[in-house]
């Protein structure tokens, strides 16, 4: 009971960044855009929240910064893809090759002098668990309830994200943009400014997921702080078949896969670590072909927006 | 219908709710508006007629404010109103049905109908909504669940969800761009009984066609647009069908092809209880069966979407078959491949030209050869010749008349008659006797129909064997020698072109079997 | 007055020689952004990375080095590329070129020691083509997202090279130091100067061969057909799924080649750092060189003397080499944002008010 607990406790911590992410890359697919920059994003604003909670020790403070970073880097996405017209595939890409390349040589310039400028091995604030009153003494309940406060915040966010998609004006906005731009054009929506304001909440949201990489999770900077999430993430919404309440269990699935990686690593197993380390990878792979398989027997449940990853302009003919 | 409703004058009311003055809209190289005026009544129903291209599209886009007008003006109730977006329009109370329906597939109707809507609360109140579309669909006769997905309708059904989205948002100008092309006779008439309802209420409609009969049954005034210009405005009463093809096309129009006589040879393509399902079980093509000969024009008739598509797709060999057979020339060809079905004479005009007759961003040269590349003397050991596939693209440019600045030139800077000669000149050179022409002139103007129809007759007195898909009857009753009848997948029945009219074809468009019709 | 774009009448082949050479001014002045906010002088940072790629005759050759593996991977993802199949999985399949040829110089000793050299070259070239053929039979035959799959596949890769010179391959005599022992000294492939190879032959046939067969075959036409418009393709009878796994294959062979003359002429083992991310260097290299195989060539020798200017600079002035891959990263955004000139026009339009 004590280690099921455990586990769960560790797989909703491991759990949240992706869950965040996902949610992002769901609203900004939803509105058409396929956005592959984040792991990318993930990485700058992980290395942001760390940077700015290890210098003014402001956890708000850091958040913030860490959406604004996750922002920023979608706006140069929905610029190229939208503005410009520039293939969304490559264009992702060069998010994630620019953010992972910044990140890399700003966490060796920001650091203190002492450290060589590293970030790297410094120590900083960063989220410590809240146990809730009542609920985070009941066993297995426990583990949902002991978390830290970005974990919990998740019990909110999810159906709230789930409510606003397909229950207000706004969702239904949102939807039409990205299935038919061309309706949506018609009925008057401003297709590409919708799709800005989708692609930077996005960008937001993915920020969440890398600040609490290193502010909650496991706290402290490193290069490989993503691992491949942001790509896990892209495969996640799939899995998710774009709908944030379905996001929950991607996310517990991955986070339980670390988890349990975790554990047989400290209990020392006869698998060597580095096969334990490729399993998110490997069951990526599988759950995509899966959802893939199942995609093409229940179309609509399972499908993914029609209008995701083109361009569109009203004038071309 | 609508025109039992007009007024001793032959027009509406008389009031003016509607006027557009030296409209101009120009596109890279061509003006698609140029100084249009226009004018409409309240209760007046206006026919813009026009060729492919004319304008008329571009023209009621400005009036839909998705496009801006390049010059001119517009005035509604006698104010100078500005439409720079829908919703400026929709807030003057004027509202397109596109011809692509303007529809989310995934959203269900209700959802679809307060799309884009202004006043809208944050969390739309949808049991209100439902109520408001069951009342107005009780209202005009426009049978549709709110509840029901957009994917789930048929697409009569989907243009009734326009016509109530309309309503709806309180338009009092409708605009319908060539609103009967997807329905049958029998839907066409239905509605203009709904239109006739509506301007009993005081609304308008301009309604864009390029059909002549349709003018005549449906509106009270007529506007005829060519290249961009008005060429005439007039009561529709007061002209004949012969009169409007005159103006529309700028010359006498043939309704009369030159051709030999009908003279049947061996059966070349035979088909068998051909079935086909989707993964969800239902029957695309249902049990059909039928032969075409040689030096034969075989039509098939039906509303788009009825398993025509998916008729060529299967002969071409680009879709499996379920069960049953095709025999070409007595030889089981059943589930060949594209390849195979090439390289036994069968030659396919697609109906989607952009996205599966041409590649775009290929020139015209590699285009017209896509169909002999792999041989002699095209290539030899898998390299291209470049010089001999030049020489041959030039005198095929040259045979089927093919504007294009150079051979060179990407396929998708053509006109779309182009493109189609473009594929007409491959398919025609490549045929090895059976062509699948599926919706060959769609959206051509007169002349590169024209050529299109000249070219399909000439396969045939050459003992071709043609399968012609077209949804213009005129079309089909012109050109071929037998027609079949498709709905929902199945074949209603087969008549000879000669024997048969429209009423006809129109009752077994509707699903009614030929056995049935007394 | 606004401004719109405007669609051009044909391509203009103007546009698509100038964006990359704009493009790459527009990201130095982007990288001097980014180095002046982190405290470092961009001038001085510039000419000590260029000084350190081409000033000099040793650093040209280590220019050339790095050059070597990205023109094989960036013709590799290129030949994908065109055929709109997004294989970013260069690096795995550059990493199981290494795997492939290693297996055969350690374990194939029963092979005279000429015939180690290409025959090691060989099997880089089959497992790297193996590794990039699994997801394009998924995609082929399921339709499995490649992006995903290829990326993926990258880190089993780098994971399954690492279980490798950390266990059974490692060099028992070698300390604890993770690598395999090193290759038979004969079978090394020979360098011309510097540490620069034999393989700058091998990867210049590569990009030739490679233009011939896209620009002069038949396949190369139905690869382009592919590449352009998959459904036209279909009806003119070109096998979309054959194709997709045989142009694959060659992605990764090209690839795996990469790695297998990094191992056989730099590191002489297969050793950790062997996931040096030219596979991911290699997708700007191809979407810079607008998927032209011999534009690749001159691309990757700019980058390869970028990534030498960043060590450079490391040892130089003491800032981090990744300035190198941020100013790669860089590079790709103008250029994107720029090719939209080729399709499109801009134009001002005076908006007449009528009154």
């Amino acid at each position: 009971m004590q280690l099921i607990t455990t586990l769960l406790a560790v797989t909703l911590g491991a759990g949240t960044s992706l869950l965040y992410a996902t949610l992002g890359e769901i609203y900004t697919e939803r509105s058409g855009i396929l956005n592959l920059g984040v792991e990318g994003m993930m990485m700058m604003s992980a290395l942001a929240a760390f940077s700015v909670s290890f210098y003014t020790g402001s956890l708000l403070l850091a958040v913030i910064v860490a959406m604004a970073v996750g922002a920023g880097l979608s706006l140069i996405h929905a610029f190229l893809s939208i503005t410009m017209r520039a293939n969304q595939v490559v264009s992702g890409l060069s998010i994630t090759l620019f953010g992972t390349g910044l990140a890399s040589y700003l966490g060796q310039r920001l650091g203190p002098a002492s450290n060589g400028r590293n970030l790297a091995g410094m120590s900083a604030k960063s989220f410590s668990d809240i146990s809730v009153p009542v609920l985070g003494d009941i066993p297995i309940l426990a583990a949902f309830f002991n978390q830290d406060i970005m974990t919990l915040l998740l019990f909110i966010v999810v159906p709230a994200a789930w409510i606003f998609m397909f229950k207000t004006r706004s969702g239904l906005t949102l939807r039409a943009v990205g299935e038919n731009p061309r309706t949506a054009s018609a009925m008057g929506i401003p297709v590409a400014g919708i799709r800005y304001i989708y692609t930077a909440v996005g960008g937001m949201l993915v920020g969440l997921g890398g600040a609490h990489l290193t502010l909650g999770y496991t706290p402290g900077w490193s290069e490989n702080v993503t691992g491949g999430r942001g790509w896990i993430v892209i495969a996640l919404v799939i899995f998710a078949g774009w709908n944030p309440s379905r996001a929950i269990f991607g996310a517990v699935l991955f986070g339980g896969i670390n988890a349990i990686q975790f554990r047989l690593q400290a209990a020392g197993t006869v698998i060597p670590a580095s096969f334990l380390n490729m399993a998110p990878y490997i069951v990526t792979i599988i759950v995509l072909a899966v959802m893939t398989l199942l995609g093409r027997k229940r179309r609509g449940t399972y499908s993914p927006p029609s209008a995701l990853g083109t361009s569109f302009a009203i004038e071309d003919k | 219908m609508a025109k039992t409703r007009e007024t001793e004058n032959g027009s509406g009311t008389g009031r003016e709710i509607l006027r557009m003055v030296g409209i101009t809209k120009r596109f890279p190289g061509i003006t698609a508006n140029d100084q249009i005026d226009l004018s409409l009544d309240a209760g007046e129903v206006l026919a813009l007629l026009g060729e492919n291209g004319a304008g008329k599209s571009s023209l009621m886009n400005v009036l839909a404010g998705l496009y801006r007008p390049d010059e001119g003006s517009i005035f509604f109730r006698g104010e100078h109103v500005q439409i720079h977006s829908p919703q400026d329009s929709m807030r003057l109370g004027i509202g397109m049905i596109h011809q692509e329906f303007m529809l989310v597939d995934t959203m269900t109707v209700a959802e679809n109908i307060i799309l884009g809507m202004k006043d809208l609360d944050f969390f739309p109140p949808m049991q209100e909504v439902h109520e408001k579309i069951r009342e107005l669909s009780r209202r005009y006769s426009l049978k549709v669940e709110p509840d029901k997905f957009i994917h789930e309708l048929s697409v009569g059904e989907q243009q009734r969800v326009e016509i109530l989205k309309l309503v709806y948002q309180g338009a009092d100008i409708l605009i319908l761009d060539e609103p009967t092309a997807v329905l049958t006779p029998q839907e066409a008439r239905d509605l203009n009984t709904i239109l006739g309802m509506m301007l009993a209420e005081g609304k308008s409609a301009i309604f864009i066609t390029h059909k002549m009969d349709e003018v005549i049954e449906f509106s009270h005034k007529v506007q005829v647009l060519r290249r961009g210009k008005t060429v005439s405005v007039c009561r529709t009463r007061d002209v004949t069908p012969k009169d409007l093809a005159r103006m529309m096309v700028g010359r006498e129009v043939l309704f009369h092809l030159e051709r030999d006589d009908y003279n049947p040879g061996e059966p070349r393509l035979v088909l068998d209880h051909l079935t086909l399902t989707n993964r969800t079980g239902r029957a695309l093509l249902d049990d059909v069966s039928f032969q075409i000969c040689e030096g034969e024009i075989f039509g098939i008739a039906g509303v788009a979407g009825n398993g025509q598509q998916e008729l060529a797709e299967v002969i071409t060999g680009l879709m499996p078959v379920t069960s049953g057979s095709i025999r070409l020339d007595g030889r089981d060809v059943t589930g060949n491949s594209p390849i195979q079905m090439i390289k036994s004479g069968i030659s396919h005009i697609p109906a989607d030209r952009g996205a599966m007759g041409v590649v775009g961003d290929m020139s015209v040269s590699d285009n017209l050869v896509m169909k002999k590349y792999r041989r002699k003397p095209m290539s030899r050991n898998g390299i291209l010749n470049r010089s001999n596939i030049a020489r041959f693209a030039r005198s095929m440019i040259d045979l089927f008349r093919i504007s294009t600045p150079t051979a060179e030139t990407r396929v998708k800077f053509l006109s779309g008659g182009n493109i189609q000669k473009t594929i007409l000149a491959r398919e025609i050179d490549s045929c090895g006797g059976i062509l699948v022409a599926a919706y060959p002139s769609r959206g051509l103007d007169v002349g590169a129909t024209e050529a299109v129809r000249k070219n399909l007759l000439r396969q045939r007195d050459n003992q071709g064997a043609v399968l012609l898909v077209s949804e213009e009857l005129e079309e089909l009753l012109m050109v071929s020698d037998r027609i079949a009848v498709m709905f929902e997948g199945k074949i209603m029945g087969i008549v000879s072109a000669q024997d048969t009219d429209i009423e006809e074809l129109g009752m077994m468009m509707a699903g009614m079997k030929k056995e049935q019709i007394v | 007055m606004r401004l719109v774009l405007e669609k051009r009448e044909s391509r203009s082949r103007k546009v698509l020689l100038f964006v990359p050479i704009i493009s790459f001014g527009v990201s130095l002045l982007l990288g001097a952004i980014v180095l002046a906010a982190s405290g470092a002088n961009p001038l001085k940072t510039y000419i000590y990375m260029a000084r350190g790629a081409f000033g000099s005759w040793s650093g040209f050759t280590e220019t050339l080095v790095k050059a070597i593996p990205l023109t094989l991977t960036g013709l590799g993802v290129s030949i994908a590329f065109r055929l709109r199949f997004w294989n970013i999985g260069a690096e795995g399949q550059f990493i199981w070129g290494a795997i492939g040829t290693s297996w055969v110089m350690i374990f194939w000793n029963f092979l005279p020691v000429q015939l180690l050299l290409p025959i090691g070259l060989l099997m880089g070239m089959i497992t790297g083509a193996i590794w990039a053929g699994i997801p394009a039979i998924m995609k082929a035959g399921w339709g499995v997202d490649e992006t995903l799959t290829t990326l993926m596949m990258n880190y089993i890769a780098i994971l399954f090279a690492e279980y490798l010179y950390y266990g059974p391959w490692r060099d028992p005599e070698g300390f604890g130091f993770p690598g395999t022992r090193p290759f038979p000294r004969e079978a090394w492939l020979p360098r011309i100067a510097g540490r620069a190879h034999w393989g700058l032959l091998i990867a210049l046939i590569a990009a030739l061969l490679l233009w011939f067969v896209l620009y002069r075959t038949k396949w190369g036409f139905e690869i382009k057909m592919i590449g352009l418009n998959k459904r036209a393709a279909r009806v003119q009878g070109v096998n979309i799924s054959r194709n997709i796994v045989l142009v694959l294959l060659v992605s990764g062979a090209l690839s795996g080649l990469a790695g297998a003359t990094e191992v056989t002429a730099i590191q002489h083992r297969l050793m950790k750092g062997i996931d040096m991310g030219y596979g991911f260097t290699a997708i700007i290299i191809a979407w810079m060189a607008q998927l032209n195989p011999i534009a690749v060539v001159f691309v990757a020798v700019v980058m390869g003397g970028i990534l030498v200017g960043g060590d450079q600079i490391q040892m130089m002035m003491g800032l981090p080499a990744s300035m190198g891959l941020v100013l790669q990263g860089l590079l790709l955004f103008p250029l994107l944002a720029g090719t939209i000139f080729s399709d499109y026009r801009l134009k001002a339009v005076v908006q007449e008010e009528v009154v």
